[in-house]
Formats: C-alpha cells, sequence, structure tokens
C-alpha cells in the first residue's frame, strides 16, 4: 500500500501566500475529494503537488510512502521525478502541445523508467477503447482541437497506460459532457479497484461526486482543510453552500474597538 | 571601391554565350565600383558583414567530389560541384514533355533581365560559371520534383550558383535545392529567379545544410503571374553565416505565394532572413511563416515587410515568425513590417522570441518524461506546423531526420522554470 501525505504545506505564488497549512492523507484505493469556494486553493494545491514551477512550498511536506513503506520526499523532485514516484494530474484546462502527439509522448514517458516502449501502442489502443476514445484522435497533437470530453478522455487514457499510484484531477468535470464524465470517472474507480490507485479529485461542485464516489471529502477554505468528513460532508455541501464554513473564519478577525464605545 | 581577384577581367574570362559574357562584365563593373555592404545599412543590421573578408576567397572553377545527400525520387536531375555543373539526367520522357534542365546558351538572353537585389546578387550576375534553368512549358505538369544538388569541397572558394526556374502558363513542377559541403571554408552566393506564368503551380525547397565554415549569401527573387500559385520552402541548417534574401513579386491579379521556412542554429551559427511580400496587383494573396530555434550561441535574424501598392486592392497578406531560444547565450532578433497603401486589405504579421514554453514542459513531465526529452519533443512539435507545410514532399523525411540529429544535440538551455520548487 502507498500513501501520499501533505504535511502542514505553505505554498506562495507570486509573491502570495496561497495554502497556508493543508493537512491531507490519501492511501492507495482511497477516494478523497478535496472542494472549495473560487480562490480557496484547490488547484494550488493540485500543482504544489505536482511539483509546477512558480508554486513555491515555503514550508511544510509533500510525502508519497511506497508498498515498502520508503518515505520519498517530494518537494524538491521536478515533475517528471514526482510522476516517476507514482504522482499523476489532470488539468482543468490541458496545455496544448502542438506537434507533440499522445503515443509519442506515452512512448517517452515510458521509456523513462525503463518500461517498453513498443508496448505502448497497444496500451493506448485498449485504453481509448475503456473510454471511448475515439482512435482517430490519438494521433492529434496533444490536447489541440479536442474538446473539453475528448481532453479528459486522453488523460484518463494516459493515467490507463502510465498506471501512477496516486492520481490527482483537478476540477475533472469542468467542460464534460454527461457520457465522458461517466466513461472517465468509471475507468478512475476501475483504477482504485484493480491497481489499488489512490486519487485525490479537486472540485468546486458535489456534481462529480455523483459518478466518482468519495471515501472521504475534505473543504478548503483560505488555503486550509476546514473539515474533513464522510461523503455526508458533499450532500451537506449541496444544501448550504460554503458559507456556513466561510462565516467562522470570517467572524474571528472582526476587531472590537472597545474604547469607542459610550456605554463601557 | 572593392579590391579582390573578382574583377571585369575574371569574370569576362569566364566561357558562355555573348550575352552571357557581355551582362558578367558589366555586373563585375558595379561589383568593382560598389562599396561592401556594412551593418549601419538596414539590410545587413545585426549581421557579422564587418567580417567578410572577399579577397580570402577565390573563384572556384574546378569541379571537386559529389554530395552524398539523399536524394528523393525524381523527374529529373542536376549535380553540381563547386559551382560547376556535372550531370544533367533528364529522362527521355520528361524530355519529351519537353521540360528542360540545361546551362543557359545562346538563345537564352532575354534571361538576363533579372534584378540584382544586393552586390552578393550582383557578383553571382558576374561569376556565375554556369546558370541552371529549369524550364516547363506551358501546360505541362511534371511528376516527382526536379533536383539540383550542390556539393563545395574547394577549400577557399567562391561558388555562385545561379537557377532560373521558368514556369509557362499552367505547368506544374517542383523544384528542390539540395546544398552540402565538406568541412572547408568556403563562400556560397546562390541566386534563385522563379517565374510563375499565370495559372502555374510551382513548388520550391532549398535543404541548405553547408558545414559550419562556409558563408553563405543567397537571395532569390519570384514573380508570380495571375492566378499563379507558388509555394516556396526552405529548411537552414547548415553554414557559419548564412543569409537569404527572399524577394516575392505577386504581380497578377489572384497570384498567391506561400513562404515557409524553418532554420535552427546551433554552435557559433548566424542565420539571417530578409523578406519581400510585394502586392503589386489585386486580389493577391502572401503567407509567410518563419519557425526558427537558436542554441549554444547562435543568433538569428528576421526582418519581413509586407508591402502592398496602391492598386492591390483585396490584398490578403500574413507573416509569422516564431523563435525558440535554447539557451541564455544565443539571440534571435524578429522585425516584421507592414507597408500598405490600399484600405481593401486584409494583412497581419505576428512575431515571437522566447524560451521553450514552460506549461508546455509541465505537461510532458508531469507524465513522467524527463526535461531534456521533454524540451526535444516540444521543440521538435514546433517544427512540426512548417514541416507539415513543405512542398516536396518527398524530401520532408530527410529533412525531419536531419532537424532532429540537431534538436538531439540541444544542451543545456535557460528554460523559464527548470524544475519545481
Amino acid at each position: 500500500m502507498s500513501e501520499l501525505v501533505v504535511e502542514d504545506l505553505h505554498v506562495q505564488v507570486g509573491g502570495q501566500m496561497v495554502l497556508n497549512g493543508v493537512d491531507l492523507r490519501v492511501a492507495s484505493g482511497e477516494v478523497h475529494a478535496v472542494m472549495g469556494p473560487n480562490g480557496s486553493g484547490k488547484s494550488t494545491l493540485a500543482y504544489a503537488i505536482m511539483g509546477r514551477p512558480g508554486y513555491e512550498v515555503t514550508s511544510g511536506s509533500i510525502t508519497l510512502i511506497d508498498d515498502d513503506s520508503n518515505s520519498v520526499d517530494l518537494v524538491d523532485l521536478s515533475p517528471w521525478e514526482r510522476a516517476h514516484a507514482g504522482l499523476f494530474s489532470t488539468q482543468q484546462y490541458p496545455t496544448e502541445v502542438p506537434g507533440v502527439g499522445l503515443e509519442n509522448m506515452l512512448e517517452e514517458a515510458v521509456a523513462a523508467i525503463g518500461g517498453d516502449r513498443s508496448a505502448v501502442e497497444a496500451q493506448v489502443a485498449a485504453e481509448a477503447e475503456l473510454v471511448d476514445f475515439d482512435p482517430d484522435l490519438l494521433y492529434r497533437s496533444l490536447n489541440v482541437d479536442l474538446s473539453g470530453g475528448e481532453m479528459k478522455r486522453s488523460e484518463a487514457v494516459q493515467l490507463g497506460v502510465l498506471r501512477p499510484r496516486i492520481a490527482i484531477l483537478d476540477e475533472l468535470d469542468s467542460g464534460l459532457d454527461v457520457d465522458a464524465l461517466a466513461a472517465v470517472s468509471h475507468r478512475i474507480e476501475q483504477a482504485t479497484h484493480e491497481d489499488n490507485l489512490g486519487v485525490l479529485a479537486i472540485t468546486h461542485f458535489s456534481r462529480l461526486l455523483t459518478v466518482l464516489h468519495a471515501d472521504v471529502v475534505h473543504i478548503l477554505i483560505d488555503g486550509a482543510i476546514a473539515e474533513t468528513g464522510g461523503p455526508e460532508l458533499a450532500a451537506q455541501l449541496e444544501d448550504t453552500g460554503y458559507d456556513p464554513w466561510i462565516d467562522t473564519r470570517a467572524e474571528s478577525p472582526v476587531e472590537i474597538h472597545l474604547g469607542g464605545d459610550p456605554w463601557l | 571601391m572593392i579590391e579582390t581577384q573578382f574583377t571585369p577581367d575574371a569574370a569576362g574570362a569566364i566561357p558562355g554565350p555573348d550575352w552571357l559574357a557581355r551582362r558578367r562584365v558589366a555586373a563585375a563593373e558595379q561589383v568593382a565600383a560598389a562599396t561592401m555592404p556594412s551593418v549601419e545599412e538596414e539590410v545587413w543590421r545585426y549581421t557579422p558583414i564587418g567580417q567578410l573578408d572577399l579577397s580570402r576567397y577565390q573563384l572556384a572553377h574546378d569541379g571537386g567530389g559529389t554530395s552524398t545527400a539523399s536524394v528523393p525520387e525524381h523527374s529529373a536531375m542536376a549535380e553540381a560541384s563547386n559551382g560547376r555543373l556535372g550531370g544533367v539526367e533528364l529522362p527521355a520522357e520528361v524530355a519529351a514533355q519537353g521540360v528542360e534542365v540545361r546551362p543557359l546558351g545562346e538563345g537564352d538572353a532575354e534571361l538576363a533581365a533579372s534584378v540584382d537585389v544586393d552586390m552578393f546578387a550582383l557578383m553571382n550576375a558576374a561569376f556565375s560559371v554556369e546558370p541552371l534553368l529549369v524550364r516547363v512549358p506551358p501546360g505541362v505538369s511534371v511528376e516527382g520534383p526536379i533536383v539540383v544538388r550542390h556539393w563545395l569541397d574547394a577549400d577557399g572558394g567562391a561558388v555562385f550558383p545561379r537557377l532560373i526556374v521558368d514556369a509557362g502558363a499552367d505547368s506544374s513542377v517542383e523544384v528542390l535545392e539540395l546544398y552540402g559541403s565538406a568541412d572547408i571554408s568556403a563562400f556560397i552566393s546562390p541566386v534563385i529567379e522563379i517565374r510563375v506564368a499565370a495559372a502555374a503551380r510551382v513548388g520550391y525547397l532549398a535543404v541548405q545544410d553547408l558545414g559550419p565554415k562556409v558563408w553563405h549569401i543567397g537571395s532569390q527573387v519570384s514573380h508570380i503571374g495571375a492566378q499563379a500559385h507558388l509555394r516556396s520552402s526552405s529548411a537552414a541548417l547548415g553554414g557559419e553565416y548564412a543569409r537569404t534574401r527572399l524577394d516575392t513579386h505577386l504581380s497578377g491579379r489572384g497570384a498567391t505565394g506561400d513562404l515557409i521556412s524553418l532554420y535552427f542554429g546551433d554552435g557559433e551559427q548566424t542565420l539571417d532572413f530578409r523578406t519581400f511580400q510585394d502586392h503589386a496587383a489585386p486580389d493577391t494573396t502572401s503567407t509567410l511563416l518563419f519557425k526558427g530555434a537558436v542554441d549554444d550561441s547562435s543568433r538569428s535574424v528576421y526582418t519581413g515587410l509586407i508591402r502592398v501598392r496602391p492598386d492591390a486592392r483585396g490584398t490578403n497578406a500574413y507573416q509569422t515568425n516564431r523563435n525558440i531560444k535554447l539557451s541564455e547565450d544565443a539571440w534571435a532578433e524578429s522585425v516584421p513590417n507592414l507597408e500598405i497603401e490600399n484600405n481593401e486589405v486584409h494583412c497581419s504579421h505576428a512575431s515571437a522570441v522566447g524560451p521553450i514554453n514552460s506549461d508546455q514542459l509541465f505537461y510532458l513531465e508531469s507524465r513522467g518524461v524527463p526535461t531534456e526529452t521533454a524540451e526535444r519533443l516540444i521543440v521538435a512539435g514546433f517544427f512540426d506546423e512548417v514541416l507539415d507545410q513543405f512542398p516536396v514532399l518527398e524530401a520532408v523525411p530527410a529533412v525531419r531526420n536531419r532537424l532532429q540529429s540537431k534538436i538531439e544535440g540541444l544542451g543545456h538551455r535557460g528554460v523559464d522554470g527548470e524544475t519545481g520548487s
């Protein structure tokens, strides 16, 4: 069993603190959802874990504990080293890479960890079928001229070929039609059962959780986890929105001016 | 006043038809009276032209070895060595179509009336030993490219190849020029004239893969007639200083010119391009796409001008130049210009110089592709758009391979935000 452990994570972006002490543990086979309003630091969390340049960890740790209980400190690793350690991430708006094909990229990724690049073509074909990804689109440049649904199917194909330990899914449902969301979610859940994949799904809306079933739900407010609970937390969120959590935090900084009150 | 061995007497001594001899001497006299270009002139700005010492070079007279550059399947082929034409291979069935591939002769005096765009084009007019003519009669379509393969191995040689492509009305032809050299010091100044008569279709690709001590100062002048289409392209890979000036005149109504080039500099190379899209007739279209990469301490210069003359209403003209800077010490200059004298036109230009896109790099790295491999994939992908638009499809795989070998040598670059944290 492996586990992603995030402890007291502080992250600065463009000179501004965005994450102010995030604690999370995602074990293999589990699906965790991180939910939060706009600006709460959801995408920053995803990028910081994957090591995107510009997302500076000022304190705290990101660790991957592997099957043999070895701890790998990820903070000083480049994104590709983190990928080799077993991380995978999907982006809300996947970057277009003109002139670079899906298979091309996966062959290099597989070869870099000593895998068999000649096996990639067949794996891609099999994975494409699992998520109903049009084989004609396999030959396009990465994310170029693809719809939102096609991009996420493409990322599910990548996940299927690369077989990571932990997948971080940033707003998986954004721009997806119902069919694509179902196909991609189904493939990810299958991976949690068959390959013991651990999932950290970052989402604004609980819609995603109707198809991708979370074991644990975290609420992220102002760059820190405000509450952690079971799936019922998402249901509660559906009713109340984020207000209950935002209010508790908003009350504390209110200043009380004792000296200005004539009755005291 | 330029004092070199490139004198009118030397020009007059080159064998050839009388009209050509007269033209050579006249051009050589102009050369002798000219002053060397300098970086003070806008068109020579950013260049190492001040380092050029013509007295180091001797006019090459004798053919040497031949190129081993791979040649795709072709309809005809001419081989040149140190500027001297060797064999011309023109199969009977192609000759039977009326296609000519031969040196200029007695009857070609009307081809003398070309414009020499700079001092080096004049030198070419004076010292081109065997100008080559590729002529396709009206209405004839040539199957497969006509290949001209150049080889230089005379150390200290000066070579002035001249190619005239004369495509008759409603004809169709593709021409591939390959330039290669031994590891020598040499000076080559080619001139290419392309005449595309009404409704003709011409594809041209030059693959410049000269050695690292060769200076290349070339020019290409094209005239595109009514409803005709020229697709002119180049891959500039070699040379110490390699410059091409590209003047494209859209002379007939409805003419189209597509100009597509890639360049890759490494080591100490300077690659230099000056383009001129001249819209002189109504309803003409030109598109230009130049993409380059500079590694190590190489440099590239792109300056381009679109001119729309007063009569050229309905012009569509586009110019795009993008450059990737792969090392801290590399340097790329990109200067697009528009000069529009008619209101009914669509024109745009775009230019960019920057490092490898860090978002693309992150995407590939986040999949487990190591940084240097990811960079090579992105740079190769960057050029795909150009390779996809090249004419002479048969030649593209070899260009792709040669480009890839330069990309494989990609050293330690200056990428913005190289690793996380």
